[in-house]
């Protein structure tokens, strides 16, 4: 059977563990090195489908920025981050924006909202 | 000249501006705001990834989250403030009477105050000032500038990206040129240890595969018009470039993010003494400098990774100016000198009265694991798994510790 060490660096704290979590056949079978359960949590999830909180801007007609800054409202999986960092470059939409406003829905079917973290007024 | 006359004046309108400006208006005092860029809100504004709040808020925001609930609450509480206006220098008449002059499109402003809160911020080092040489080409920025290119104006500097220096500001910069799909060829640092948090190490550099030279330097720009490649070399222990060591990276672009540096311009022609570590004014546990009633916060006192320590130190800067104008003067007994001890570079305030509990912030010199942070006069100690020069301890100096020294505190890390 298959055994593989994964090392990751915990950063749910300052401590900074260094997790071991030991694979085999596709089953995590032993997790060491953390100091704490969270620890442990983190390790799973990096090793499993580690997700990310994506950030960036998309065009905004009329506003008084060219841009408005936008996030995933719920972490997504890592390699998706690019695929969508992409979708969005010709994402536009029209002032006012509001902060938590809706840009994108269900974005490329990811269970994610992409939402607006700044106002955009409109230019007098 | 009636009418222009405040209790404070805030000067910045960032995060510590606007947090001390809040407080001061809820405790009674006629209070304005100058803030010299177009909007209120400062360096956050343009900070649109999260990591802001997680103290003050208990929740993760990004910067433009974050400050735009300042924003709201001096709204609502009606502060008064003006944008598009410079404050070009500050005269001390008297105790009581501060002149302030402020430059607006088309007009000159003189303003009257009892106290000053200044909260400027910082500046970021350039290029020049970390000593790279080279062809003066353009596809040079400041990590500050890039930031505000992508972020406020949808302008993407470059496609090929080397950073310069690893703090938290350069690890984000790499992450966001990544994100919008630049080659980041690599984050340079001069020092052997990053100057960012463990966090953003992690998920602003291995996440993208991005490579981090240790020990090295960027020694010369290479480039006609535009930069096309750099020059990078080893250093040794003193941080002096080894020669055959030299190796080209080819880029575009050349994102400078060497450290900031506290904003005191002002403060400095009214000759107000300045702590060369910190490289911000010296100031007492009210946050005044040696000017009374000129109170400082945020990173114009000392360079925050947090944005919820400039906001707190807004707030006791405000708690000072209500202090300074309800009793004509902050008037103390017994100051205490702050002592740096082994392995602290830096600490603020840097005298305490023992009127009250005070937050210190300090950071060390290098990394260490499993140390103690100690107070020898007041027999205090804590526990830290790891010490970093980038992250800045903060700890609460209670009044009773402090009324058991007699003239100094001095703060140390070591291994007992
Ligand atoms: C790239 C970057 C990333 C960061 N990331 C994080 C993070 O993830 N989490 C976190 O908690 N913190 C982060 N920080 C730190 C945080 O942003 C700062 O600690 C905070 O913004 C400092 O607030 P401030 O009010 O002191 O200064 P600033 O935000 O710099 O505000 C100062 C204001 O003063 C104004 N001003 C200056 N001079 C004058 C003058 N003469 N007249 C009138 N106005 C003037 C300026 O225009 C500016 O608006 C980051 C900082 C940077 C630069």
């Amino acid at each position: 059977m298959t055994r593989v060490v994964r090392k990751v660096l915990c950063i749910v704290c300052p401590r900074g563990c260094e997790v071991k979590v030991v694979i085999e056949g596709g089953e995590i079978k032993s997790i060491e090195g953390n100091a704490c359960p969270r620890g442990a949590e983190y390790a799973v999830t990096e090793v499993r489908s580690p997700k990310r909180v994506l950030m960036s801007v998309v065009k905004c007609r009329d506003g008084d920025l060219p841009v408005v800054s936008v996030k995933t409202d719920k972490p997504i999986p890592k390699d998706k981050l690019l695929e969508v960092s992409k979708y969005l470059a010709n994402i536009e939409v029209k002032a006012p924006v509001e902060i938590g406003d809706i840009i994108v829905e269900n974005v490329l079917g990811l269970g994610a909202n992409i939402v607006a973290t700044r106002p955009c007024r409109k230019q007098k | 000249m009636a009418g222009l006359v405040y209790d404070v004046v805030v000067i910045g309108g960032g995060p510590a501006g606007l947090a001390a400006a809040i407080k001061t208006t809820e405790y009674g005092l006629k209070t304005l705001v100058l803030e010299q860029g177009e909007k209120l809100g400062g360096i956050t504004l343009q900070c649109i990834h999260p990591g802001f709040g997680i103290h003050y808020f208990k929740e993760d925001l990004t910067g433009p989250e974050f400050i735009y609930r300042f924003i709201k609450k001096i709204e609502s509480l009606g502060v008064e403030y003006y944008t598009n206006a410079y404050v070009e220098s500050i005269e001390y008449r008297s105790i009581m009477e501060k002149k302030i002059s402020v430059i607006m499109p088309g007009r000159v402003l003189d303003i009257t105050t009892k106290t000053i809160i200044y909260t400027t911020g910082a500046r970021e080092r350039h290029r020049y000032e970390i000593n790279i040489p080279g062809a003066n080409v353009s596809g040079v920025y400041t990590a500050g500038e890039a930031q505000a290119m992508m972020d406020l104006w949808g302008v993407m500097p470059g496609k090929r990206v080397v950073i310069v220096g690893s703090g938290d500001v350069g690890l984000i910069m790499a992450r966001r040129f990544a994100l919008e799909g630049a080659r980041v060829e690599a984050v340079i640092e001069i020092l052997p240890y990053p100057g960012g948090l463990t966090r953003n190490i992690v998920q602003c550099l291995k996440d993208y595969n991005i490579p981090l030279y240790l020990s090295h330097a960027v020694v010369e720009i290479k480039g006609r018009k535009r930069v096309e490649k750099v020059v990078v070399a080893k250093v040794n222990e003193n941080l002096e470039p080894i020669p055959g060591t030299e190796r080209e990276i080819e880029c575009d672009t050349v994102v400078i993010a060497a450290g900031l540096i506290p904003q005191v311009r002002l403060l400095e022609k009214l000759g107000v003494p300045i702590d060369p570590a910190t490289r911000g004014p010296i100031v007492n546990d009210y946050l005044e400098t040696s000017i009374p009633g000129i109170f400082v916060a945020g990173n114009a006192l000392v360079i925050n990774d947090f944005v919820d320590y400039a906001v707190e130190q807004g707030e006791q800067a405000a708690d000072g100016a209500r202090l300074f104008i309800e009793n004509k003067g902050i008037h103390t007994r017994k100051w205490r000198r702050i002592v740096k001890g082994r392995n602290i570079r830096l600490a603020v305030p840097h005298y305490v009265s023992g009127d009250k509990d005070v937050v210190l912030y300090a950071r060390v010199k290098w990394p260490e694991d499993n140390v103690w942070f100690r107070i020898p006069e007041t027999g205090r100690k804590l526990f830290m798994p790891k010490v970093r020069p980038a992250e800045m301890i903060r700890y609460v100096l209670a009044k009773d510790d402090i009324l058991k020294t007699t003239d100094k505190i001095t703060l140390e890390v070591s291994g007992q």
